[in-house]
């Protein structure tokens, strides 16, 4: 009965974000912020979701999220630029060693697959060693992999320091928000599916989840190469919203973005973090920009306004939620319209409250 | 075959130079409540932790039904340091994993407990039925969730859901199944401990003190709790415990030990009555 009340609830709500993007694709908000924040907002959405699920859900630390965007971007620009564009895009080798051209969605898993790939080389050491260790790992492999995508010698293949682009890119807004829908629920599946609470237990308590039968280092490899898949993915899409990739911008500040979004959505929560990346990029590309200029009121600067400055507020707005409000946004909650009506009815019914209260109190997964 | 499901050989474990456990030799028959006793420190939970793959053993065997467990003799470094007079007598290396041991049908619970305290009482069993899954990530991902496709992940998930709520209807628990672990009562969490250790479907159920801060009301519970679920899933029991009523009323043989060392074992009467145990054990155990 409520379930089914929720549901309607959910396609309603989904129907109208459909019917709103549509509307923007089809006016002339297509090239406006609200546009580039809306397609960058659910690009990171996905990228944040792929962290969360180690982050948050397996309990493990990864810091190379960048790097693994680096490589699906990469993987997708190879593989997609047509042939014929590839003699101007590689201008410096020669037109570049690969002659072929694939599919855009072909390109899309590819790029997962890549990094996955990655990911799996990295964790076939590192997985067995205590926790902490993969953090360093990533971190550094995420430097070193740029570096390396930048070395000259590579240059027929990654166009050396050089831009990549003439890619297939999309058209409509809506390209990125059904990509990210789709792998997002795929994470969402496969959380609430049996490996998803292996995950989970792995989070809780390592020695308790060994003890329960739980093979750690197979169950933590799985973790971390699906996060780095849809990193992947999300690296991919990047490139098409950026219509270029050039692998000096995937540096550790994004994956620091990035980890920041997770943190500020609730660590363990993934429409926390759908909602934090949305919020994030609309912060840092839009609403807080005008700390970033000179301001005059009735003639007089006003003071600390400059180049610069939205980064400083950016900082100090970061380690207040650090601070004061560790659990995020959401917590390890998730979105649920139960808690939505309860919300709603709380100033109007004290009895609804009280009766909830009696009730043994069920947790949202 | 022997009707014995774990044997222990001359077990040592030595941490550096402290020997936690000394030349120890056990067995557990089929079917049997046996009791691990002994004072604070006599190395108990290291027993059990050599049993269950946590540590690996400095020298000695372990059998499980009629195959090695885990076997282990001093190098390296261990090989100056090792203070037994077994050198020399064991020379096979195997060393398994936890989660291959639990595997193989030995199930544990924790001196201090280790639910996983964040998730729901229902969830806890649920994972502990994960060992045994045979959908593999891609079926489970895309298929165990979806209730209009009749898939075998499908029905597997709804098989340890159906599965794990007997389970809680088993031990009495099911008014907890939604309700998060961390937050039930002390009692209630020690018998979600037994319940999930169960659900890995052991044939060996090893207990690390269940009865630790309970009163003694709740600790009558536990002992009949114990023979009953030993009866209900055919299992062999090997309990480390200090209520001594609890030990004395169930045990079918009982092991103690002192400063890692073997003092004395046997049934109950024998036991209660060796005057090696009354002085380093029972006497103080009475109040403790
Ligand atoms: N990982 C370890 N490293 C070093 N020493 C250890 C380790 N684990 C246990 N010990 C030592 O081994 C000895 C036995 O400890 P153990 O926990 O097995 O005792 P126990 O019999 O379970 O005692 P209790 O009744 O208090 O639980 C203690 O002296 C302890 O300090
Ligand atoms: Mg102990």
């Amino acid at each position: 009965m409520k379930q089914k009340r929720y549901l309607l609830y959910s396609l309603v709500l989904a129907a109208l974000l459909l019917a709103a993007l549509i509307a923007i694709d089809n006016s002339s908000l297509k090239s406006s912020m609200l546009s580039t924040i809306l397609q960058k907002g659910a690009i990171y959405a996905l990228v944040a979701v792929s962290l969360n699920l180690l982050n948050g859900f397996t309990g493990l630390f990864s810091l190379g999220q960048a790097g693994f965007m680096l490589l699906g971007a990469y993987t997708y620009a190879i593989l997609t630029i047509p042939v014929e564009a590839r003699s101007s895009v590689y201008q410096y080798f020669n037109g570049g060693l690969v002659q072929f051209s694939l599919p855009v969605v072909v390109g899309l898993i590819a790029a997962g697959l890549v990094a996955a790939f990655f990911a799996f080389l990295i964790g076939l050491p590192v997985l067995r060693l205590k926790s902490d260790y993969l953090a360093i790992a990533t971190l550094g492999f995420a430097e070193i992999i740029r570096a390396l995508i930048q070395w000259n010698t590579l240059g027929p293949i990654t166009n050396g320091s050089n831009i990549l682009r003439k890619f297939p890119t999309y058209s409509s807004l809506l390209f990125p928000f059904a990509v990210s829908a789709v792998c997002i629920g795929l994470v969402v599946l496969m959380i609430r599916s049996s490996y998803g609470r292996a995950f989970k237990s792995i989070r809780e308590d390592e020695i308790a989840a060994e003890a329960m039968g739980i093979n750690l280092a197979k169950h933590k490899m799985m973790a971390f190469c699906t996060s780095s898949f849809f990193a992947g993915v999300g690296g991919a899409m990047l490139a098409m919203f950026q219509q270029s990739v050039q692998a000096k911008y995937f540096t550790s500040a994004m994956t620091y973005e990035i980890l920041l979004i997770v943190v500020i959505g609730g660590i363990g929560s993934v429409t926390g973090s759908i909602i934090s990346s949305f919020l994030f990029v609309a912060c840092s590309e839009w609403w807080l920009r005008f700390l970033d200029a000179q301001h005059y009121i009735g003639g007089v600067k006003v003071p600390l306004l400059r180049s610069g400055f939205r980064m400083v507020v950016f900082s100090i707005v970061i380690m207040v939620i650090v601070l004061f409000y560790r659990r995020g946004i959401m917590g390890t909650n998730e979105f649920s319209w139960g808690a939505i009506e309860k919300f709603i009815k709380a100033p109007f019914g004290r009895k609804a409250r009280e009766e909830e209260r009696k009730k043994v109190t069920t947790p949202h997964e | 075959m022997s009707n014995t499901v774990l044997r222990m050989e001359d077990l040592t474990m030595q941490f550096g130079g402290v020997v936690a456990v000394n030349n120890l030799s056990l067995e557990v028959n089929e079917g049997e409540i046996v009791a691990l006793i002994g004072p604070n420190g006599a190395g108990k939970t290291t027993a059990f932790n050599c049993i269950t793959g946590v540590y690996e053993p400095t020298n000695g065997q372990i059998f499980y039904r009629d195959e090695i467990l885990v076997a282990n003799y001093p190098q390296g470094k261990m090989k100056k340091l090792y203070a037994g007079e077994n050198a020399g007598k064991y020379t096979k290396v195997v060393s398994r994993t936890p989660d291959q041991i639990t595997r193989m049908g030995i199930a544990r619970t924790f001196q201090n407990i280790r639910l996983f305290s964040s998730l729901t009482a229902l969830e806890n069993v649920l994972i502990a039925q994960h060992l045994h899954i045979r959908s593999n990530l891609f079926g489970a991902t895309l298929l165990s969730q979806l209730s209009f496709v009749k898939s075998k992940a499908r029905q597997e998930e709804e098989h340890m859901y159906q599965r794990a709520r007997e389970l809680l209807v088993e031990v009495g628990l099911e008014q907890y199944e939604n309700e998060v672990s961390g937050s039930l009562p002390y009692g209630i969490q020690r018998r979600l401990e037994i319940a999930r250790a169960l659900a890995t479907n052991p044939s060996l159920l090893l207990l690390d003190e269940p009865a630790a801060g309970m009163n003694p009301q709740e600790t009558r519970a536990l002992t009949d709790f114990i023979v009953e679920i030993k009866d209900r899933y055919k299992l062999s029991v090997f309990m480390i415990e200090h209520h001594m009523d609890l030990v004395m009323s169930i045990s079918d043989r009982i092991y103690v030990l002192d400063f890692g060392k073997l003092i004395a074992h046997g049934t109950r009467e024998e036991v209660q009555n060796n005057q090696r145990v009354i002085d380093a054990y029972l006497g103080v155990a009475e109040d403790a």
